[in-house]
């Protein structure tokens, strides 16, 4: 049973990873355009800056590792196929250990159960404190600190979902389905909230206090000034910031959603067949013993 | 049952009680840690950590790393 969940949640991880693609290409890959073209300018503002200042400007680097019509293309799909054949994979498990334990709800509700809780926590709780950024729109120097702070969200909402599911399905006993599940609820928004509003921004790390002399909420560049102070290069086009931001978080709903309402049937179908071992094999077959 | 000796004939019919959770536990911890592996090759290697040396990983899953949330530049 576990393997043929197993490969059912890849199917819709894959049917739910080329769906993304396909969004991802007309949403996504215009924005990122935008964007290196945003660096690109700026680059060559900052070049300009640097030589009236008389600093050595530093040698080109050599070209792109992997052109950005394969990045923008083949490694865009598959990234996304890849992610969503291991959001597929994690969402199997999930559900086969849910099974059993979360009550009666049914094979399919509970798809789209496990489904929204993948969402939640795997891509909108660190989308929340530190929400996608196209090219360009992030310090370099933070990578490591922002990299740990975004897993460090992840895993605090898959610990923080686990214990308020278990809590819930002990309160059940007491309060019945609606009021226990509305109290895990209501205790995970809160220890959620409580978690993101201590968790320093972007803006708050060492490195970008020490870049812009100040504690900014985010580390998006700000305008390019040449020493009078006059701006030369704007900073990061909030246009492309913010629809970046909801196409990043629209293109992961639409991959749960997808991973779920695929699932939903295949886990159906396995279940009811599961159920009745007892039943006698369908007529047809009978027929030659 | 379980506690019989194993031999030619009763081991198949003894075993299936064990085997199926232990085996299930090996499916979904596997499944579990290499959906772990793949995400971390979307979205982490060779940016704030790097196993492999280079950036062929991290440039060609660049646009997927950026577009679904993971730090990057
Ligand atoms: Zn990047």
């Amino acid at each position: 049973m576990e393997k043929k969940l197993i490969f059912s949640g890849l199917l819709a991880g894959a049917v739910g990873g080329l769906t993304a693609w396909i969004f991802a290409l007309l949403f996504a890959e215009p924005l990122i355009d935008r964007a290196i073209a945003y660096e690109d300018g700026r680059a060559a503002a900052q070049e300009a800056l640097d030589r009236a200042a008389g600093f050595a400007i530093p040698a080109e680097e050599g070209g792109d590792v992997v052109s950005r019509g394969i990045q923008s293309t083949l490694g865009l799909g598959v990234g996304l196929f890849a992610f969503g054949l291991a959001m597929g994979a994690l969402f199997a498990v999930t559900y086969a250990v849910c099974l059993g334990r979360t009550g009666q709800i049914r094979a399919r509700p509970l798809a789209l159960l496990v489904a929204a809780a993948g969402f939640v926590t795997v891509s909108l709780i660190p989308f929340i404190k530190y929400p996608a950024n196209p090219p360009a729109a992030s310090n370099d120097e933070t990578v490591g600190d922002r990299a740990s702070l975004f897993l460090l969200t992840l895993v605090i909402g898959v610990l923080v979902a686990v214990i308020a599911t278990a809590v819930g399905q002990q309160l059940k006993l007491r309060l019945g389905t609606w009021n226990a599940a509305l109290i895990a609820g209501a205790g995970f928004v809160a220890v959620i909230a409580i978690a993101l509003l201590i968790l320093p921004p972007l803006g708050h790390l060492d490195a970008n206090v020490a870049a812009t002399g100040a504690e900014h909420n985010t580390e998006t560049p700000r305008a390019l000034r040449d020493p009078d102070g006059t701006i030369v290069f704007p900073g990061f086009p909030a246009d492309v910031l913010a629809e970046f931001r909801v196409y990043s978080v629209a293109a992961q709903a639409l991959l749960w959603a997808v991973i779920g309402l695929v699932f939903a049937p295949l886990a159906d179908r396995l279940l009811r067949s599961g159920q009745r071992p007892g039943v006698a094999p369908p007529q047809r077959e009978t027929v030659g013993i | 049952m379980s506690s019989t000796t194993p031999t030619a004939h009763t081991t198949t019919a003894a075993t299936p009680l064990v085997i199926p959770t232990s085996a299930a536990m090996t499916w979904l911890m596997g499944t579990t840690a290499l959906a772990m592996i793949v995400y971390y090759f979307i979205g982490v290697e060779q940016g704030a950590t790097a196993i492999f040396n280079g950036a062929q990983v991290h440039e060609f899953v660049h646009d997927a790393r950026h577009f679904l949330g993971f730090p990057c530049h």
